[in-house]
Order: structure tokens, then C-alpha cells, then sequence
């Protein structure tokens, strides 16, 4: 008997590595602790009131932003493991199959838990108010999608510790990832973490679609709506263009690996390339779903700090959408080396060059914003500004790799590696970030430390352009990715040190953001005005925080920088009294447990299918049919909010009723 | 004007990164910007080229970025034009999405060329002198390579003669992987069940470093093979000391060596003839011939057959296999 | 839930829109024709994935060794059938007759159960035959691509019960009636694409 719980347990939970003892002891403390608290302060109540079953928008964002920061802090470790292993040749820090399975979660936790849901918190907080709406179209769908992200997350990141971590690379090409491969359960928990959040992302996508088809505020028309607003609607469309295909091919691996299918394995005629085709018509738009709401967030954020109307409104919102449409037809360029024939190959290097064109047009629009403008260098203007030089290099790289023949010596090698950061961190990354300092006082009512965010900005630019500079030279010395060690002899010792240092330097870049929120809550400036940054959208017209319901009333809009031209009209004319809108009980989503329920069993489901357990896979999927019937059998959905609250609310954020 | 100073620190530690990178690439240590070869001299050719290229697009917006920065910050007594309400131009939208379309175009005419140049088997200055054949097998974690014609085989390291057109077969019996000898050439990807092609010369003698490029399992960091480019006499001193010397690889040892481990370099006198064939047919290679047995009214696999049947002609005569066949079969199957 | 100017009467005649629960209802049909949008390119990827590995049968049998003409007939006038019968059940709605709606869904619930008991009928049949889901790549895209069509219809069976029982505790209200819309929607687009099924992988297989 006791032999074989040791034995169980010494396959279910991973051993025999320092590190990962030190996690587990980490997170069960943590856990602990948490518990404790709640335990102790009686706030089970409240987190479940408040928090857990929420259907309003912004607690949501807030939520997905705090899983995200948590997750770049994983990411950045894994990061950090990294670069600690190649710092110098022949280091014996991570064993080869510990530095796979880091590479492995690095890259599927960067992009799919940590640039997802940061761009979909970066939805939450801000599309809504942008529009004039009190939330979103379907509110419970959105809470479903959080949940779903979550549980997605968590599953995928207790395979550190339980069972073991996937190890085939961020996109797991079978037949690496087939069992002949991959025997262990790793790659079952990248499979069933990415298919649980991949359809909460899915779900977004067509919640914020209907959202900004169907909830403007009167007078919007598509041509007055904000850019962050279009760029959303864009990066939406490729999101229900594509997550189906993740789902599909996620799914075919996992028929493959559970019940015996010979889709993408070497024997019984199956077709490992079919996988790779699929999984990047998904992927590159991917990278494109991620990178669109950037493009907005900057747009926006160049508008304000210039004071200056956005320039080439109708070429921004033409770029938007071509290159949403482009971004399908490029996949073939991340495998140019399957040699698919000179025809192919020649058709996606133009394809990718020519989503170079309206790109750059965007680049240039944003330069003459600025031109004729006023620049005021606040924090979100800095990473702005950080932003452009960044990815004008890294799109022109990009264009070098897409010239098919050259990317024969560019593939999988270390240039590679440098291009995709220097677009993902310039791009994503540093975007994400302007729109969190942009938006922040906006939905917690304090701006950020400015003298702390300062030197996090440097150290985060100073660290990206140690860190991956050397790694494009790296790439002209054939240093191929996902090496665990090299040896002395082909001379990339010095330059991968360099590298190290500006990893580290942009790590310590990201303990200075986490010590500036902590710093800011308690003393950050407090913005009484709802307007810390004399902005131009209709977001910024109303109380910081926003009451529950938004919008006391509805705005009309007839331009397209409302609140930039109500304030000017104001100013024109002061003496003309600031009409009072009639307040009325509003009608509102009540809160759910549902969707937390609903997500709960797809993690019990997928944890079953993780370990071929088919008791507790059913058990869970029974789990999701019921809390579906029950969502479907309630009525009681909806509820006003009384004139008495609204009044009060109103009154308690200084506005005039 | 502190500020100032520290975006001018960071632009100066950029150029001077960069220049460290293009400047260091006249050291051999940069295998890539040292082409041994006509293929890696194309590929070098057009990577300057683009780098050009982008440049023309890179450096104004540069030096336009710094300029608009610096011109029109919000500080009192600032001169500069201020026109919140300029915000559209027709001159300037034509001007910025003109030149990337020309840049694009011109960068693409010169794409095209080469890919169809590089897919094309090469033609020789020298028509007399016949191409060596290599047959390459990436397994998990070493190389094997067999001379078809002179029925040798090594692990991990290869022999070429310089100035002869060398054409690799590449194929895979373990996770895909890629072949990738930077000085003479770009990779191409070893797939199981497929037979690709990459011609490959080296212009003089020398020793080149070569490597897996594509992640496939545990010990990937040490799948790499030395190449070694000689003189015709040489290369054939060399082939009959291996003839001479040392053992056989059998079915047997095959299967052993494919079990996997790393490797050292290894040596074999001879290899059973039809092994690469044999290789490629049972990962996926055999399902094309059913096929052609089974399903010969099959309307919709015409296409397929039809390369198929050209994979089968290409295996029984190797000698005159050339890159678009085997491409077009890959195609079909996408 | 809400739409922003429910309460908008007031002050905003500017936005002449419906208001109401109208408003909402139908907007959650447009958020399901989106869904139906994704489910397309859920399929279309399981078809582009048959249709490459068809082929793949590595020595096992091929579709035209397996498919029984009669069966998958009989499997298509069934799903087509119950396709009419969930159109005549959205015409009863829409004449109010609450009886006669859930009559219609019910004759469609009960032609979908036996659509579902003829195709798993036809699989065991395969599988017994030897032709498993193990078998070969040609076989693994078959049962995932017609497995998945399948799963589809059984989920709407369930679907179907509970929004029947919702009638028979409501009637027609405009969120039933909007429920009734959406799973006929749903319902029509599994026949459509049982037509896609039926060309590419029975018609084409047994020719």
C-alpha cells in the first residue's frame, strides 16, 4: 500500500530538481497564506460577492490584468533560467530537458496567459467606456471568459509542479509532441491549458464584436469611433478567424495522443507537416491579435500627449483592417525551409512584405500626429516614444526574413529570436504597458509614480537593447534556438553574457513596476477630475473610478474626439450653463457564480484528461453540461438600479445631478 | 535636458551595438556573412541587400523621430508651429504608402529571382564534372550521412570534394530537424517520410561548421556535424581509407544507432543499399504507394498520384532527381 | 444585459432605436451568428484535414471498402427531415401556438436521437469490422470529422429538451422565443453541414 502511493506520487508530482522543490514549498505557503487571510478577515463573502462572480467589465479587466502581471512574472523567470544557462559556455545550471521544458512554458505562457489576457483586460477596462456603454454585450459571457482563461492558466502552470511540464517547444510540432515523443503528461496540460483559455479568447472576441457593432453610444458612427476602439474591432475579427483553427488542431493532437489516431504521427500515414500548416494559420494571426490593440493604445495615447487630432484617421483605420486581412495570408513564412516550392514560397514572402506597407503608413501617421503637435513626456508617452524606434527596426528585420531565400540562413536561428522580441516587446509589450499607465488613474482613480516608473522605463529600454542586439550577431555566427549549451568553440561566449546582463536589467526594470504599484497605491496622486491627461474620448468625461454603471447618461456624440471637443466648447463659452441631464434607475446584469462554476469543471475535466483519468474527465464535463442547463433555466438575469443610488452615486463622485 | 541626455545615451549605445555587429561580421567567427559557396554567396547577396533596403525606410524615420521629438515638446516659449486641428494630407499619405510599395516591389523582384534560382538544380561551369550525392538522416540526436556511389557512411561529420556541386538528400527518422551549413548555404528541413533535396557547393577547401537548426527532443544541442571540403584526390584518399579500415553499418547497427543517445563521430565501410529508401517508405513514404495500388479511379488524387509516382521514379534513380519533383510532391500534401 | 440607452427616452431621442428586451434578444442572435461563423471554420479545418489525409490509409481500408450507401441515406434524409420539422416548429411560434411548437420539437428531437443512433449504429459496425480510430491517419480524420458532427447534434438533443421544458413553464415570451430561434439557426447549419459530409466524405468516398 505504501509502496505504491510512493510510487504514484513520485510520478505525479515532479522531483528530483532544487528548483522545483523550492516552488512547491513557495506555493504552498503562498496558498497558505491567502487562506489564512481570508480565513482570518472573514473575506470569503466578499470575494465571492465581489469579485468571483462579477459581471461588470471592469473588475473583470481588473482581474485579467492582475493574472497577466502574475503570469509576465512567470514568463520572466523562465526568462531569466535562460539566460542564466547560456550566459557563458558549458554551464551546467538546467539540465537539457529542464532548459526544454522552460523555453517550452517561456513561450506559451508569454503569449497565450500573459500578452492575451493583458490585451484582453486592456478590452475590459477600456472599450465600454470609450463607446459610452454601461457594458459590455453579453456581460456573462465575459465573466465565462475570464473564468475560462484562468482555469486555462492555472492548469497549465501546475504542470511545474505536478505531473511535469511540456517540453516540445511553445507551439509543440508533433511528432515531438506525439507520445513516441513525449510520453509524459506535459504535453497533455499544454494541450488542455491552452484549449480551456482558447475558448474563453474565443468567446471575447465575439463578445467585444457585438459589443462595438451594437453598443455605441448614440451619434458614433464607425467612422467616429476611437482608434483603440477600431483597433479592437480588428484584432477581433482575426480572433474569431483563427482561434477555431487553435481549437481544431489542439484537439487532432490530443485525439492523437489519447485515443491511438495517427494524425500527425510518424507511422499509420500520418502527416506531421498538416500540423504545422495549421497550427501557424492560427499562430501568425495570433501575433497580429496581440499587436492591433498595441497600434490603437499608441494612437491614442499620441493624440493626447501631442494635442493634436490623430493624423490620417481614415488611412489608420484602412491599415487596421488590411492588415488584419493580410495577417491570414502569411503563415507559409514561418516554415519557408518545409520547401514547399519556389511558387508558394515567393507568394508568402511578398504576402509578408506587403503587411510591411500599412504598417509603416501607421508609423507615419503617428510621427505627424506629433508634428505641429505639443509633446508633453508623461509615462505613457515615454514607452510611446520607446516604442517607435523599436519596432521600425524590428519591422524591417521582419522584412529581411521574409525574403524566402535569406530566411533560409535566418531560420531558427538566434536573428530570429532577436526579430520576434524586438516586435513583441517594442511592440506588445511596451504598448500594453503605455495603455496600463494611460488608463490607470482612469479605473483606480491614482496615477502611477512617476519617478519610479522612470527608472523602470530605462531599465526596461536599456535591458531590450542589451538583450537582444547581440542576438541578431548571434544569429550571423549560427547560433540556432533552443540550445541548452554550447561549447567554446564558435566564439558566442561574450556575446551571450551581454545578452544575460539585459535580461537582467529588464527584470530588475520589472520589479521597479511592481514596487511602483505598491508605492502608488498607498501615495500616488490622486485624480479628482476624472481628466488626469486633458484627454480627447469619452472615457475620460466621467468619474475615476467609474461608478458601477459608467455612464449616468448616455452621451451623444457628433464628433470624433467628444470630450476633447466638449472641453473646448466650454472654454469658448464659459458663462453658458453646463445642461443637467435627467437621471433614471438603470437597468443592469446581475452578478453570476456560474461562469466561476462552469470553469471550475472544464479545469476538473481537463485535469482528467491530463492524466487519462476518464472517472474525473466525465465527472467534469457533466459538471459543464449542468451549469450550462442552469444558466439556460435562469430568468432573473437582470435588475435596475434604483435613482436614489444613482443620485448618491453620482453626488459621492463630485458630479452635478 | 536631462532627459535629453539619456534618450542621446541610448541612441549613441544602439549605433554602437550595431556597429559592433556590422563591423565584427568581416570576422570568420560570422559564419552567415562568410559564404564558401554560390548558394550562401546569393543568400549573403540578398540579406545586404534587404539590409539596404530597409535602411532607405529605417534611418529617415530615425532621424524624423528625433527631430519632431525635439522640436515640439509643451515647453513655454517653444516657437514651433502648433495646428491641433492638422490632421490629414493627402501628399504625405501618397508619400508614405508610395515608397514601402516601391521599396516592397523591388525587394520582392529580387526575392522571386532567387527563390526560383535556388530551386532550379543548379547548373555547372564545369558540365563535365558529376554532382556527389549524399543521403542525410537526421535521427535523434546525431547525423548520418551515405555516399550512395561509393557506399560509405559517417555519423556526425562529412566529406565533400571543393568545386563539385554536392546534392543532399534529406530525410528524418526521429523528430523533424533541419540541415543547416551557414557558410555554404541556408537550411532545409529533414522531414520523416519525405526525400528534399538542398545542392550545396563549396568553392574552395576548408572545414564548415554545420548543425541541427530545428528542436527535436532532448540532446538537439548536439546534433552538430563538422564539414570538411577537399581536393578530389583528397576526398578520394579519404573514401578508400574508409573503404579500407573500418567496419560495416548493418540493418542491425542501424537500428541501434537510431536508438536515442548522442553520438561521436562514427565511420562505416558500407551500408545496405536500399536503406535510405527504406527510411523514408516507413515513415509515410509507404502510404503514397498504396495509393497508387488502390485507389487508381480516384479522381482526386490524381494530383497526388502523379507526384507519387514521380517519388517512386526519383528512389529507383537518384542520380537524376532534381528539386522541383520532390517539391511539388511536398505541395500536394500540404 | 442591458442595452446602453435603455433608459435613454428621456433626453436622447437622437438614437431611435428599439428599446427593451427586443433590442437585447436580438442582439444576442447576432452574437449567435457569430458563433456559427467559428463553428464553419471549426469544420472547415476538420474537412481540409480529411480531405489531405484521405488518402493516408497505410495498408488498412479505404472509404470505399467501408461506407454502406444504405446507412448514410438513411442518416441524410433524417437530419434533412428534421431540418423541415424544426422549420415548422419556428412557424408555429411564430402563429403563437405553444402546443404545436413543442409538438414540431419534439418530432425534430426524436428524428435527431435516431440520426445520432443510426451513425453510432454505423461506427461500431466499422469498428468491428476492424476499421478503428487507430487504424490509420484516413480513419482518425473520418471518426473526428463525422464523430464531431455527431457530438454537435447530441448536444442541440439536449439543448432541445430543456428549451421545451422552458416552454412548457413560460410559453412564448421573447426570450424563448429568441432561445427557439437561435437552436433553429443551430440546427439548420449541422444540416448544411451534414450536406458538406455527405458529398465530401460518403458521395466522393464510395464513387
Amino acid at each position: 500500500m505504501y509502496a505504491s502511493i510512493k510510487s504514484f506520487a513520485s510520478s505525479f508530482f515532479v522531483t528530483g530538481d532544487p528548483l522545483i522543490y523550492g516552488a512547491d514549498v513557495s506555493i504552498a505557503l503562498t496558498s497558505i497564506a491567502i487562506l489564512f487571510v481570508l480565513f482570518y478577515f472573514k473575506k470569503w463573502g466578499w470575494l465571492w460577492r465581489e469579485w468571483l462572480t462579477t459581471v461588470d467589465h471592469k473588475k473583470i479587466g481588473i482581474m485579467y490584468l492582475i493574472a497577466s502581471l502574475l503570469m509576465l512574472f512567470r514568463g520572466g523567470v523562465d526568462a531569466l533560467l535562460m539566460r542564466t544557462q547560456l550566459a557563458l559556455p558549458n554551464v551546467h545550471f538546467l539540465q537539457a530537458d529542464h532548459y526544454n521544458e522552460v523555453f517550452t512554458t517561456h513561450g506559451t505562457i508569454m503569449i497565450l496567459f500573459m500578452a492575451m489576457p493583458m490585451m484582453f483586460g486592456l478590452f475590459n477596462m477600456v472599450v465600454p467606456l470609450q463607446i459610452g456603454a454601461r457594458d459590455v454585450a453579453y456581460p456573462f459571457l465575459n465573466s465565462v471568459s475570464f473564468w475560462l482563461f484562468l482555469f486555462g492558466a492555472m492548469l497549465f502552470n501546475i504542470s511545474f509542479v505536478i505531473g511535469g511540464s511540456p517540453d516540445a517547444g511553445w507551439l509543440s510540432y508533433p511528432p515531438l509532441s506525439e507520445l513516441s515523443g513525449s510520453s509524459g503528461v506535459g504535453e497533455n496540460f499544454y494541450i488542455w491549458g491552452i484549449q480551456i483559455s482558447g475558448i474563453g479568447s474565443l468567446a471575447t472576441g465575439i463578445n467585444f464584436i457585438v459589443t462595438i457593432l451594437k453598443m455605441r453610444a448614440p451619434g458614433m458612427k464607425f467612422m467616429k469611433m476611437p482608434m483603440f476602439t477600431w483597433s479592437v474591432f480588428s484584432s477581433s475579427i482575426i480572433i474569431i478567424f483563427a482561434f477555431p483553427i487553435l481549437t481544431v488542431t489542439l484537439a487532432l493532437l490530443f485525439i492523437d495522443r489519447y485515443m491511438g489516431g495517427h494524425l500527425f504521427t510518424m507511422d499509420g500515414g500520418g502527416f506531421p507537416m498538416m500540423y504545422i500548416n495549421l497550427i501557424w494559420m492560427w499562430g501568425h494571426p495570433e501575433v497580429y491579435i496581440v499587436v492591433l490593440p498595441a497600434f490603437g493604445i499608441f494612437s491614442e495615447i499620441v493624440a493626447t500627449f501631442s494635442r493634436k487630432r490623430i493624423f490620417g484617421y481614415k488611412s489608420m483605420v484602412f491599415a487596421l483592417m488590411s492588415i488584419s486581412i493580410l495577417s491570414f495570408f502569411t503563415w507559409v513564412h514561418h516554415f519557408f525551409t518545409m520547401g514547399s516550392g519556389a511558387d508558394v514560397n515567393v507568394a508568402f514572402a511578398i504576402a509578408t512584405m506587403a503587411i510591411g506597407i500599412p504598417t509603416g503608413a501607421k508609423v507615419f501617421n503617428w510621427l505627424f500626429t506629433m508634428f505641429r503637435g505639443r509633446i508633453r513626456l508623461e509615462q505613457p508617452m515615454m514607452w510611446t516614444l520607446a516604442f517607435i524606434p523599436c519596432f521600425v527596426v524590428g519591422g524591417a528585420t521582419g522584412v529581411m526574413l521574409a525574403v524566402a531565400p535569406a530566411d533560409y540562413q535566418y531560420h531558427n536561428s538566434y536573428f530570429l529570436i532577436a526579430h520576434f522580441h524586438q516586435v513583441l516587446i517594442g511592440g506588445v509589450v511596451f504598448g500594453y504597458l503605455a495603455g496600463i499607465y494611460y488608463w490607470w488613474p482612469k479605473l483606480f482613480g491614482f496615477k502611477l509614480n512617476e519617478r519610479l516608473g522612470k527608472y523602470a522605463f530605462w531599465l526596461w529600454n536599456i535591458g531590450f537593447y542589451v538583450c537582444f542586439m547581440p542576438q541578431y550577431a548571434l544569429g550571423f555566427m549560427g547560433m540556432t534556438r533552443r540550445v541548452y549549451t554550447y561549447g567554446w568553440d564558435m566564439g558566442w561566449g561574450p556575446l551571450n553574457l551581454v545578452s544575460t546582463i539585459g535580461a537582467f536589467l529588464m527584470g530588475i526594470g520589472f520589479v521597479f513596476q511592481v514596487w511602483q504599484i505598491l508605492y502608488s497605491v498607498k501615495y500616488g496622486e490622486r485624480d479628482k477630475t476624472g481628466d488626469p491627461w486633458n484627454a480627447r474620448t469619452l472615457e475620460w468625461s466621467i468619474p475615476s473610478p467609474p461608478p458601477m454603471y459608467n455612464f449616468a447618461v448616455v452621451p451623444v456624440v457628433d464628433e470624433r474626439d467628444p470630450f476633447w471637443e466638449e472641453k473646448e466648447r466650454r472654454n469658448f463659452a464659459p458663462a453658458e450653463p453646463v445642461p443637467v441631464a435627467k437621471l433614471e434607475p438603470i437597468h443592469m446584469p446581475r452578478n453570476s457564480g456560474i461562469p466561476f462554476i462552469f470553469a471550475a469543471c472544464w479545469f476538473v475535466a481537463g485535469f482528467g484528461f491530463v492524466f487519462g483519468w476518464n472517472w474525473m474527465a466525465f465527472t467534469g464535463l457533466a459538471g459543464v453540461g449542468i451549469s450550462l442547463l442552469v444558466r439556460s433555466f435562469t430568468y432573473d438575469t437582470d435588475y435596475y438600479v434604483p435613482l436614489e443610488e444613482v443620485i448618491e452615486t453620482e453626488k459621492a463622485a463630485g458630479r452635478a445631478v | 535636458m536631462k532627459k535629453r541626455s539619456n534618450l542621446r545615451g541610448l541612441l549613441l549605445l544602439i549605433t554602437g551595438l550595431l556597429t559592433t555587429v556590422l563591423l565584427s561580421g568581416c570576422d570568420s567567427k560570422f559564419v552567415v556573412f562568410d559564404p564558401q559557396g554560390p548558394v550562401a554567396q546569393t543568400q549573403y547577396k540578398l540579406i545586404i541587400l534587404s539590409a539596404i533596403l530597409c535602411a532607405i525606410v529605417v534611418i529617415p524615420v530615425l532621424a524624423i523621430t528625433v527631430f519632431i521629438v525635439l522640436r515640439y515638446r509643451d515647453k513655454p516659449g517653444n516657437t514651433a508651429p502648433y495646428k491641433p486641428h492638422w490632421d490629414d494630407s493627402k501628399v504625405l499619405e501618397i508619400l508614405w504608402w508610395g515608397i514601402p510599395i516601391v521599396i516592397i516591389v523591388i525587394l520582392g523582384g529580387y526575392t522571386a529571382r532567387d527563390t526560383y534560382a535556388l530551386a532550379r538544380t543548379p547548373k555547372t561551369a564545369v558540365t563535365d564534372v558529376k554532382p556527389v550525392e549524399i543521403q542525410v538522416t537526421s535521427l535523434d540526436w546525431k547525423w548520418l550521412f551515405m555516399y550512395p556511389e561509393q557506399n560509405i557512411a559517417t555519423v556526425n561529420y562529412v566529406h565533400i570534394p571543393a568545386g563539385v556541386q554536392v546534392h543532399f538528400e534529406l530525410t528524418s527518422d526521429a523528430p523533424m530537424n533541419s540541415f543547416w551549413i551557414p557558410q555554404l548555404g541556408g537550411q532545409e528541413y529533414t522531414m520523416p517520410g519525405m526525400a528534399m533535396s538542398l545542392w550545396l557547393q563549396a568553392d574552395k577547401t576548408g572545414s564548415f561548421y554545420g548543425t541541427g537548426a530545428n528542436f527535436s527532443g532532448k540532446e538537439f544541442a548536439h546534433m552538430r556535424f563538422n564539414v570538411t571540403s577537399e581536393s578530389q584526390a583528397d576526398f578520394n584518399k579519404w573514401v578508400d581509407g574508409v573503404k579500407g579500415k573500418s567496419h560495416e553499418l548493418t540493418e542491425a547497427g542501424y537500428n541501434e544507432l537510431a536508438i536515442p543517445g548522442k553520438s561521436e563521430e562514427q565511420t562505416f565501410s558500407s551500408y545496405p543499399t536500399e536503406l535510405f529508401d527504406s527510411i523514408v517508405k516507413k515513415n509515410g513514404g509507404h502510404h503514397m504507394d498504396m495509393d497508387m495500388d488502390e485507389n487508381n479511379d480516384d479522381k482526386v488524387d490524381t494530383d497526388e498520384q502523379k507526384s507519387d509516382s514521380k517519388n517512386a521514379h526519383d528512389m529507383d534513380d537518384m542520380s537524376d532527381m532534381d528539386m522541383s519533383n520532390m517539391n511539388s510532391s511536398e505541395m500536394n500534401h500540404k | 444585459m442591458q442595452h446602453a440607452i435603455d433608459n435613454g427616452h428621456s433626453q436622447h431621442a437622437a438614437g431611435s432605436h428599439d428599446h427593451g428586451h427586443h433590442d437585447q434578444e436580438s442582439m444576442k442572435v447576432l452574437g449567435f451568428w457569430i458563433f456559427l461563423v467559428t463553428d464553419c471554420l471549426l469544420f472547415g479545418t476538420l474537412f481540409a484535414t480529411y480531405v489531405v489525409l484521405k488518402g493516408h490509409v497505410d495498408g488498412g481500408p479505404t472509404g470505399k471498402e467501408l461506407f454502406e450507401i444504405p446507412g448514410f441515406v438513411a442518416e441524410t434524409f433524417i437530419l434533412l427531415t428534421s431540418s423541415f420539422t424544426s422549420g415548422l416548429a419556428v412557424l408555429a411560434m411564430n402563429k403563437g401556438k405553444v402546443n404545436q411548437l413543442i409538438g414540431w420539437l419534439i418530432v425534430t428531437a426524436v428524428l435527431g436521437a435516431s440520426f445520432v443512433g443510426l451513425e453510432i449504429n454505423e461506427f461500431v459496425n466499422m469498428v468491428n469490422e476492424g476499421a478503428k480510430i487507430s487504424t490509420s491517419a484516413f480513419l482518425t480524420a473520418f471518426f473526428t470529422l463525422v464523430g464531431t458532427h455527431g457530438l454537435h447534434v447530441s448536444v442541440g438533443l439536449i439543448w432541445m429538451i430543456g428549451l421545451m421544458v422552458q416552454l412548457k413553464m413560460r410559453g412564448i415570451t421573447p426570450v424563448t422565443r429568441r432561445k427557439i430561434t437561435v437552436i433553429s439557426l443551430y440546427w439548420h447549419f449541422l444540416d448544411v453541414v451534414w450536406i458538406f459530409l455527405f458529398t465530401i466524405v460518403y458521395l466522393m468516398g464510395v464513387m
